[in-house]
């Protein structure tokens, strides 16, 4: 049985950070080269090898991810 | 959420996806002033789930410090309560006794507990008051600049320890978690960390028996979270992380010391009486 994820971002909330970055099994999270409204380089997905399982969720400090996933 | 957030949320659960987590209502939407990867973000997020979970949101009072961690009333969205520079405990047992049934937990960091709120944490735990304390240590003042705390690992730089906190002038690490264990008026004492998801995951258990535990009226539940400080240890939230780990763990080791009561078995008699031999950062 494989899951699918899928997360969802608050970029303007993001600080950059990076925590979560390292803590993905599937390395799909990378800081972003653009920056937000108040100028931190916010994460985004880079692959769609998400696997949904929060790990990313759980270590971050300002809960700006959301983690959806299904069975395929 | 934002409104393009919501959409794409809708259109995931229209597509069969489950939610597997999502930011808790019990937090605020304010953005907490926390600097980036601050261990203080993700201990509230802890705390406001366990509150989430265990439905006491009407029937919770937070008690917060002075430190970094003064503004925390405003990211819960439970009713809280500003007390003095470390007096903490003592506001949280007067909301305590006079309602018995609430849930009372106070949140510092080491320089509001360790340092001039000794006294009253120490009193607290003595007295047995059937309340949660929330320990946040990361071995330096955050918020007034990275001066020396009593926590400060020996050899460890901050602000008023450029060479290193040395032993002959500044004294000792303090050890609150094993010194409050040894009181018999503390029923749950633990200390957990948040530096990776597994760590975050047993913190949050931790919090959870924490609170739990006030149903029993047992004593006081006390859990440390060890904490990054990347502003004040000069440092990327990463490389702050993996500095913990390797020099903070050492001196604070990670791991329950007293559950219901009892200290745990494999806990060294001496670890607790504080004469063990420091280990010197290089």
């Amino acid at each position: 049985m494989a899951f699918k994820g899928q997360i969802i971002i608050d970029t303007e909330h993001c600080k950059g950070c990076g925590v979560c970055v390292p803590v993905c099994p599937m390395k799909c999270i990378e800081l972003s080269k653009e920056v937000n409204g108040k100028g931190y380089n916010f994460t985004h997905t880079v692959n769609d090898s998400c696997i949904g399982c929060a790990s990313c969720a759980m270590v971050c400090p300002d809960g700006v991810i959301s983690v959806y996933k299904k069975k395929i | 959420m934002n409104k393009d957030m919501e959409a794409r949320r809708q259109e995931l659960l229209n597509q069969g996806y489950e939610e597997v987590y999502t930011r808790t209502k019990v937090l605020t939407d304010a953005v907490m002033h926390y600097c980036p990867g601050c261990g203080h973000g993700t201990t509230h997020r802890l705390i406001a789930e366990v509150i989430d979970e265990m439905g006491i949101q009407d029937n919770v009072v937070g008690v917060s410090p002075v430190g970094c961690s003064v503004l925390a009333y405003n990211y819960f969205d439970v009713d809280f309560q500003e007390a003095a520079h470390g007096r903490a405990p003592a506001v949280a047992t007067a909301i305590k006794r006079l309602n018995p049934d609430t849930f009372v937990f106070t949140y510092q960091g080491d320089g509001d507990l360790a340092a001039i709120g000794t006294a009253e944490t120490i009193h607290a735990a003595n007295r047995g008051e059937n309340m949660t304390m929330i320990f946040v240590n990361n071995g330096i003042y955050g918020m007034t600049g990275g001066q020396m705390a009593p926590t400060t690992l020996v050899g460890m730089r901050s602000a008023t320890t450029p060479y290193g906190r040395r032993v002959d002038l500044n004294g000792y690490p303090l050890r609150m978690t094993e010194l409050l264990s040894t009181l018999p008026g503390t029923y749950y004492v633990t200390r957990q960390s948040v530096q990776n998801p597994a760590a975050v995951r047993k913190a949050k258990a931790a919090i959870r028996k924490a609170f739990e535990n006030q149903k029993l009226k047992k004593g006081l539940s006390f859990v440390e979270i060890l904490s990054n400080c990347n502003s004040g240890w000069k440092m990327t939230p990463v490389a702050a992380n993996k500095w913990m780990e390797d020099n903070m763990m050492p001196n604070y080791p990670i791991g329950d010391i007293k559950v219901d009561g009892k200290i745990c078995e494999g806990i060294d008699a001496n670890r607790l009486v504080l004469d063990h031999p420091l280990t010197v950062m290089q």
